[in-house]
């Protein structure tokens, strides 16, 4: 097994409001490898976004340890810390967070201007970036020029740009209708299966969280279930150092195989299909078939 | 982050509200142009001051009862025309000296009147002194001799009391007596707010007569060579002194009337120059006020640019060049219009203005410090932010 993309042992976060300490988390432990894809469900007020803050370096623990990509967050300064997220980290949140009055492919670009990226190669991968989210014909529009569908498959580009190792994706589809947020849902999973991105994602969405490979559950600060406990499914990109190209079969194959999750609604498993097809229209041809032959090979 | 990508950042960010930046920046225009207008006139009288000086005439010794100070009150002269032979002798030239008794006095021709300052001088004024006539002629030795009632017309007077005619040959009164005019000076203009052209020049012994004294006021001496004046002053002075036993005198150069009127002049300049920096002061005050409303504003943005990578230093320097820029394209913008507006001054008003190169450069570099200084605070406090608090803010 590979190293994990992100460690917590123990972590916990107490807030000091007015002299009196909220304790927000207490003593979570779980792991993220790479290319995974969490479901992070629970209540309301349960700690999912504080541990989120924490997973992605964007707040530091008050007790326990925490390592993202196998640096120990405690030990680095908030500058270090702000190049580590810059590096491995992509942050996806309900309310977009688009910066206003700035074209889409700026606002995709902007984490590479903190990785000292020059103008013009920031906007080429920022417009390819785009153009992977399916909004490769919007590269100029402002975030108030567009769907709200639209600004979130922008926020996800701006995420996957620098190629971290996680996307964090706070309740991506909770500001976005049904329709509009089930395709998003299916982006961030295309995106998590083409690219090996691992995707942590808080929802409320039952059917969204069973979709997904493994299921964090939280009340009052703990983890009360995590399905990678019960079912010790090893991650399905694990041992797989592979192109990125070749991903989505075994992703695929894997999760139709170990499809007896709860309800595993057929609407769900047509849009994994769907997914697989769009992903094989586009991969380069020659790759393409070659990956199930492989696979197939295997076992 | 690039700082050339920090520049451009900090650019749209003032762009995007553009009045709040233009009002903001007002404040560091107006106090830069008033710097630079105050510090151009104050350079442009010095200039005037010390060409007049200059344009006296050159090698000149001023010989005064008392002590030539600032602020020391003039003493009462207790010099005559006998003190005028001894100083002529010391010098060694007659041609060399010159004499002044001045008061004020109504000057009338006709129903027409005007209050100058009528001199009682020597003959030898104009090779002592640089002063030019316009028409008619100056006075002779035989007019002081004779302490004959004629009189040279300063232009002003000139003007003031013949507008639509030529004075030479004209009667004035002076106090009541009565004068010829022999001649009128060329126009001379202002020196320190005072017409110079507004005096009137008689024989030294008409002007005793007329004012009822032997007094003296003042001697010049236009000394033969610059490189023994002082020795010439230390001589005149003596024999003065040995004259008048008990009373000082000094005897100044123009070097030190200059030193003088420019340490005046410069004090004058360096006191209103600061007024006007105070102006600038509280013009960064209002930088620093807006770049904390503007941080205040862009919370979430600076949330999210910390979130995506950036450092608390980005962010800082983000926010410190937005200032700078603030209070340097003010400052621009403030020199052009202070220089605009000391070039017209100058141009239009007998103010004089002379812009420095020094006085630009020095308001320029104070407007971007100002930026500088009063943009640090919030732009650490920027920098500083919690990126999960700052990404919540409404
Ligand atoms: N800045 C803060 N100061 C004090 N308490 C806080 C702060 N942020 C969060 N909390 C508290 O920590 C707890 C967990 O909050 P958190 O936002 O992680 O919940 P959540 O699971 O994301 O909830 P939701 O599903 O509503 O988004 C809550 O009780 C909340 O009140
Ligand atoms: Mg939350």
């Amino acid at each position: 097994m590979t190293a994990p993309a992100i460690e917590a042992v123990d972590v916990s976060r107490t807030y000091q409001l007015d002299g009196v300490s909220v304790p927000a988390l207490r003593g979570v432990s779980l792991t993220v490898a790479p290319g995974d894809y969490v479901a992070l469900v629970g209540p309301s007020g349960s700690g999912k976004s504080t541990l989120m803050h924490l997973l992605g370096g964007l707040d530091r623990p008050t007790g326990g340890r925490l390592a993202i990509g196998g640096r120990e967050v405690g030990s680095l300064s908030p500058g270090e810390l702000a190049a580590l997220r810059n590096e491995t980290i992509g942050f996806v949140f309900q309310a977009f967070h688009l910066l206003p009055r700035t074209s889409a492919v700026d606002n995709v670009a902007l984490p590479l201007v903190y990785r000292g990226v020059g103008a013009r190669q920031r906007r080429e991968r920022a417009a390819a970036m785009l153009g992977r989210v399916g909004l490769g014909h919007r590269l100029d529009h402002r975030p108030n020029q567009l769907s709200g569908g639209e600004q979130q498959r922008v926020a996800i580009a701006r995420a996957l740009v620098t190629d971290p190792t996680v996307l964090l994706a706070d309740e991506p589809t909770g500001n976005l209708d049904s329709v509009t947020g089930a395709a998003v849902l299916e982006l961030l999973e295309r995106l998590n299966a083409e690219s090996g991105v691992a995707l942590v994602m808080v929802t409320h969405d039952h059917e969204v969280a069973a979709r997904a490979r493994r299921r964090i559950a939280m009340r009052d600060g703990v983890v009360v279930a995590d399905s990678a406990d019960e079912r010790h499914d090893p991650p399905v990109s694990a041992g797989t150092g592979r192109p990125d190209t070749l991903v989505p079969a075994p992703s695929a194959e894997s999760r139709s195989a170990s499809g007896s999750g709860p309800g595993h609604p057929s609407g769900g498993t047509g849009g994994a299909a769907g997914a697989t097809g769009r992903r094989a229209g586009e991969g380069p041809a020659g790759d393409a078939p070659a990956v199930p032959a492989d696979e197939e090979a295997v076992p | 982050m690039r700082l050339a990508e920090a520049w451009r950042v900090a650019l749209d960010a003032l762009r995007a509200n553009r009045l709040r930046s233009a009002l903001t920046m007002l404040g560091v225009i107006i106090g830069v142009a008033s710097v630079v207008i105050l510090v151009a006139i104050g350079t442009g009288t010095k200039q005037k001051v010390e060409q007049q000086v200059e344009g006296l005439g050159s090698n000149l010794l001023l010989v005064v009862p008392g002590r030539i100070d600032v602020g020391s009150a003039p003493a009462l002269s207790p010099l005559t025309l006998d003190d005028v032979d001894a100083v002529s002798r010391v010098v060694g030239d007659p041609d060399r000296v010159a004499v002044t008794v001045a008061s004020g006095a109504t000057v009338r021709a006709g129903a027409r009147s005007d209050f100058s300052t009528v001199q009682g001088v020597l003959e030898t004024t104009p090779a002592v002194f640089t002063r030019e006539l316009a028409r008619g002629r100056y006075l002779t030795g035989s007019d002081v001799d004779t302490s004959r009632r004629v009189a040279v017309l300063g232009a002003s007077v000139a003007r003031a009391l013949f507008p639509d005619r030529d004075p030479v040959g004209q009667q004035v009164t002076v106090s009541g007596v009565r004068f010829r005019v022999i001649g009128v000076f060329a126009p001379l203009g202002q020196s320190l707010g005072v017409d110079r052209d507004d005096e009137v020049h008689v024989p030294v012994t008409a002007a005793q007569r007329l004012y009822g004294t032997q007094r003296i006021d003042g001697i010049a001496v236009k000394a033969p060579d610059r490189e023994r004046i002082d020795e010439l002053g230390g001589r005149i002075v003596a024999e003065l002194t040995r004259r008048h036993p008990g009373t000082e005198f000094s005897a100044v150069t123009q070097e030190q009337i200059l030193g003088v009127l420019g340490d005046i002049l410069g004090i004058l300049t360096g006191v209103l120059a600061a007024i006007a920096g105070i102006s600038l002061l509280v013009g960064g005050v209002g930088v620093s006020n807006i770049m904390l409303v503007s941080v205040r504003e862009r919370t979430r943005e600076i949330g999210l640019r910390k979130a995506v990578g950036a450092r608390p230093r980005d962010i800082g320097v983000q926010f410190l060049l937005e200032a700078v820029l603030l209070t340097s394209i003010g400052g621009l913008t403030g020199m052009a219009l202070g220089v605009g507006t000391a070039l017209t001054v100058a141009a239009v008003s007998p103010i004089p203005a002379a812009v420095t190169w020094w006085s630009l450069a020095l308001a320029f570099g104070v407007s971007a410090a100002v930026g500088i200084v009063f943009g640090v605070v919030p732009a650490q406090r920027a920098g500083r932010l919690d990126p999960v608090v700052a990404l919540r803010s409404e």
